[in-house]
């Protein structure tokens, strides 16, 4: 397992978020969360990665380490990534030099050499083919003026150039028409291996009709409240989250 | 990673230590008759000391100026020493015999006073002032084959005597403002710099100004002409030791461009800016200015100012020549306790003449920022343009940044703009670029040096790579 979910909680203020999450994945597996807007999907994915505005309870193990106790960067240095459901704007900063800074900065704390500029883009030119990323979008500043399928092209191109062992994808699918979804699934595919699990966080049916997952879990109101293979997401496309919510009652991951 | 940030914050002033050198120190105080000892040890000409007993006497009947928004203690003038030079060994024939603790203290600063190519195959010519004295020029031979001037300001006075009384003061005058009179009185030494007619430069020239003496003020004087068609880039880097005490330093730089010239002049202010506390640092009060006094001449200022406890400043264009053109590029960093008031004059006075000026202002610690621009102008001025630009950037709650920007159009067919903008840096960048593996440090560093990205690559090429190091280690400790 490269990642262990038990009991997580998380609250902001006095509003609670997640309420009591148990979910398990595998190495090299791709994983689907669906659910309705509010029943938690994102939170989870930011306090995964290590966002410290929430108040976390529960334990979570990432390689068989301790998730929680660990910074959002040491959390990245591990091999953990997300892309952003709304990618940052950094005005100023070159989106080469930036990729450059963060490879080379997860390299140094792996015991591994930094890349030097040349063997760099040497390197990551490889990872634009195989995303068919526009090279022109390198000499730009980190997502300043990318439309927004450039920017969850970009999110995909920083994946493929970290090679983390898990990533988790935050609504990558939204707000792309049907052709910059095909293009960006197209490389997620391409970057699915038996060394790193994918999660993707969606609402909707029609992305995994291009990534395929192993697995479906379901959300609401801050649980996984079912899993199954990847015919769940066409049932849940028919009868909608709320009629699985009353209909099943037993969840996979529902005790607290 | 603990200790990663411990290893950061206790970083220290990398310029901060002072070399003991056998220095020659008039008592404190300031009157008539330390200036005409000063004088006499330059062994100046009757005119230069007149000039200077002019400005002084100006000088006692201005006032000291507190419109600018900085808050100091008053300072004692007459608790200053006024001429600090390191003693030389002898009069220096050659490079060679520059005395080897001041080559140490140098090489200590990386700036090196040996003649010899850089790695990158930029060759810069460097003058070396330390306290009031210019301690060594290099390249002095190579540049003279063309015909240009690089020399000591001292040096200038006995060697150049016709043209630096044609031009001093003719940009910067005697009493032109209360620090400037100041340096006009006591001045001790500085760069002197010539392109003669059609004459593009055939290297950077560049003046490291280093404060060594405690107690001590440092006035320096630079004096840039370019004739008729010439053009030169020019840099000036300054460092001080760390010390509990402010120490002054009010230097007056007067550039000339003559028809079709064009002068660049680039400065990377690392005084000794204080302790974490506000304990000591220097006052850097100075008054720069161009005159673009030929048409279509240019003059462009390019300042990364990190360091000083104060920075004081204005560095502005006089449009003076038809189609003539004034550009301004400033980063202004003030962090700890420090306090920044800059930004530029823009004077038109020729026809379509235009200027632009650019202000990056990043605020962290109990810093304050303030940006304060002229643009000016005037009946004769017809088709001048303007654009102005002030972005501030705030860190962390108890920084501030101002903007006072003064326009004065006396031509209805000017066009001036002002935009400006103040931003703080985002949670969200912040956590974006954690989560790519970079930590809140790099990641603070490598956003403020986007946000100053477009003045950083106005700098000559080895000078933008140190301007982001500097910024970068300024900054260290000042987050959260």
């Amino acid at each position: 397992m490269i990642l262990q979910i038990a009991n997580l909680h998380a609250k902001v203020g006095d509003k609670e978020i997640l309420r009591g999450v148990n979910l398990e994945l595998p190495l090299g597996q791709v994983h689907a969360i669906m659910g309705p807007n509010g029943s938690g999907k994102s939170t989870l994915a930011q306090v995964l990665a290590g966002r410290e505005e929430y108040t976390v309870n529960g334990q979570v193990l990432f390689d068989g380490k301790d998730l929680l106790s660990l910074s959002a960067e040491e959390r990245a240095f591990m091999g953990l990534f997300l892309a952003f459901q709304y990618p940052v704007e950094l005005p100023g900063v070159g989106n080469l030099y930036f990729l450059r800074t963060a490879l080379n900065s997860v390299r140094k704390h792996r015991g591994l050499d930094e890349l030097d500029a040349v063997d760099f883009l040497a390197y990551a030119q490889k990872r634009m083919d195989l995303v068919e990323m526009d090279r022109s979008l390198m000499s730009r500043s980190v997502n300043e003026g990318f439309s927004g399928g450039e920017k969850k092209r970009n999110e995909i191109l920083q994946l493929a150039i970290l090679e983390p062992k898990l990533a988790i994808l935050d609504e990558t699918d939204s707000g792309l028409d049907i052709d910059a979804l095909r293009a960006v699934a197209k490389a997620v595919n391409a970057l699915r291996s038996p060394d790193r699990t994918l999660l993707l966080i969606t609402h909707y049916q029609r992305l995994l009709d291009y990534i395929v997952p192993d697995q479906v879990h379901v959300m609401t109101e801050g649980r996984i409240v079912r899993t199954g293979g990847k015919d769940l997401a066409l049932e849940l496309e028919q009868h909608g989250y709320l009629a699985d919510a009353k209909d099943h009652t037993l969840p996979v991951g529902g005790h607290r | 990673m603990s200790t990663d940030i411990r290893e950061f914050t206790e970083r220290e002033y990398k310029y901060g230590f002072s070399t003991d050198l056998d220095t020659d120190i008039v008592p404190r105080g300031l009157s008539e008759d330390v200036i005409r000892l000063i004088s006499g040890k330059k062994k100046e000409p009757a005119w230069l000391l007149d000039w200077r007993l002019e400005a002084y006497r100006k000088w006692t009947q201005k006032k000291e100026p507190r419109w600018q928004n900085v808050h100091y203690e008053p300072i004692d003038y007459q608790d200053i020493s006024y001429y600090a030079a390191p003693k030389p060994k002898k009069s220096l024939a050659s490079l060679d015999e520059v005395d080897p603790e001041v080559r140490a203290m140098f090489d200590k600063l990386g700036i090196s006073l040996a003649e010899q190519e850089r790695l990158s195959g930029v060759t810069v010519a460097v003058d070396a002032v330390v306290d009031s004295v210019s301690v060594a020029t290099t390249f002095k031979k190579r540049l003279a084959e063309v015909g240009v001037i690089f020399c000591s300001f001292s040096e200038a006075v006995q060697n150049h005597s016709d043209l630096v009384q044609q031009y001093l003061g003719s940009v910067v005058s005697n009493q032109d403002n209360f620090f400037a009179a100041l340096n006009a009185a006591v001045f001790t030494d500085g760069s002197f710099c010539y392109i003669p007619k059609g004459v593009q430069c055939p290297m950077e020239l560049s003046t490291y100004f280093r404060i060594n003496a405690a107690d001590t003020g440092q006035f320096e004087r630079t004096l840039i002409i370019a004739e008729e068609g010439a053009s030169v880039s020019y840099l000036e880097g300054c460092t001080a030791p760390m010390r509990d005490k402010n120490q002054l330093h009010a230097a007056v730089v007067e550039l000339v461009a003559l028809k079709d010239a064009y002068i660049k002049y680039s400065t990377v202010q690392n005084w000794y800016p204080g302790d974490a506390q506000g304990q000591g640092g220097i006052y850097n009060f100075v008054t720069k200015r161009g005159l673009c006094a030929g048409s279509n001449s240019k003059i462009s200022w390019t300042q990364v100012e990190t360091g000083s406890a104060i920075t004081w400043k204005y560095p502005g264009v006089i449009l003076q020549g038809d189609g003539s053109v004034g550009e301004f590029y400033s980063v202004a960093l003030t962090a700890n306790y420090q306090q920044a008031d800059t930004g530029s004059k823009m004077i038109h006075i020729g026809k379509n003449t235009t200027s632009s000026i650019l202000s990056k202002t990043v605020s962290a610690g109990h810093g304050q920022s303030t940006y304060r621009g002229l643009v000016q102008v005037h009946d004769t001025a017809i088709g001048a343009r303007n654009h102005t630009q002030c972005d501030s950037l705030l860190m962390g709650k108890d920084s501030g940044a101002s903007t006072f920007p003064y326009v004065e159009v006396k031509h209805p067919s000017a066009k001036v703009e002002h935009e400006a903008s103040t931003s703080k840096i985002g949670e969200d960048q912040l956590f974006y670029c954690r989560q790519r593996g970079i930590p809140e440090e790099d990641a603070t560093a490598m956003i403020v040096n986007g946000f100053c990205r477009e003045v950083f690559k106005e700098l000559p090429m080895e000078f933008a790579v140190e301007a982001q190091r500097l910024l970068s280690v300024s900054l260290e400790g000042s987050i959260g």
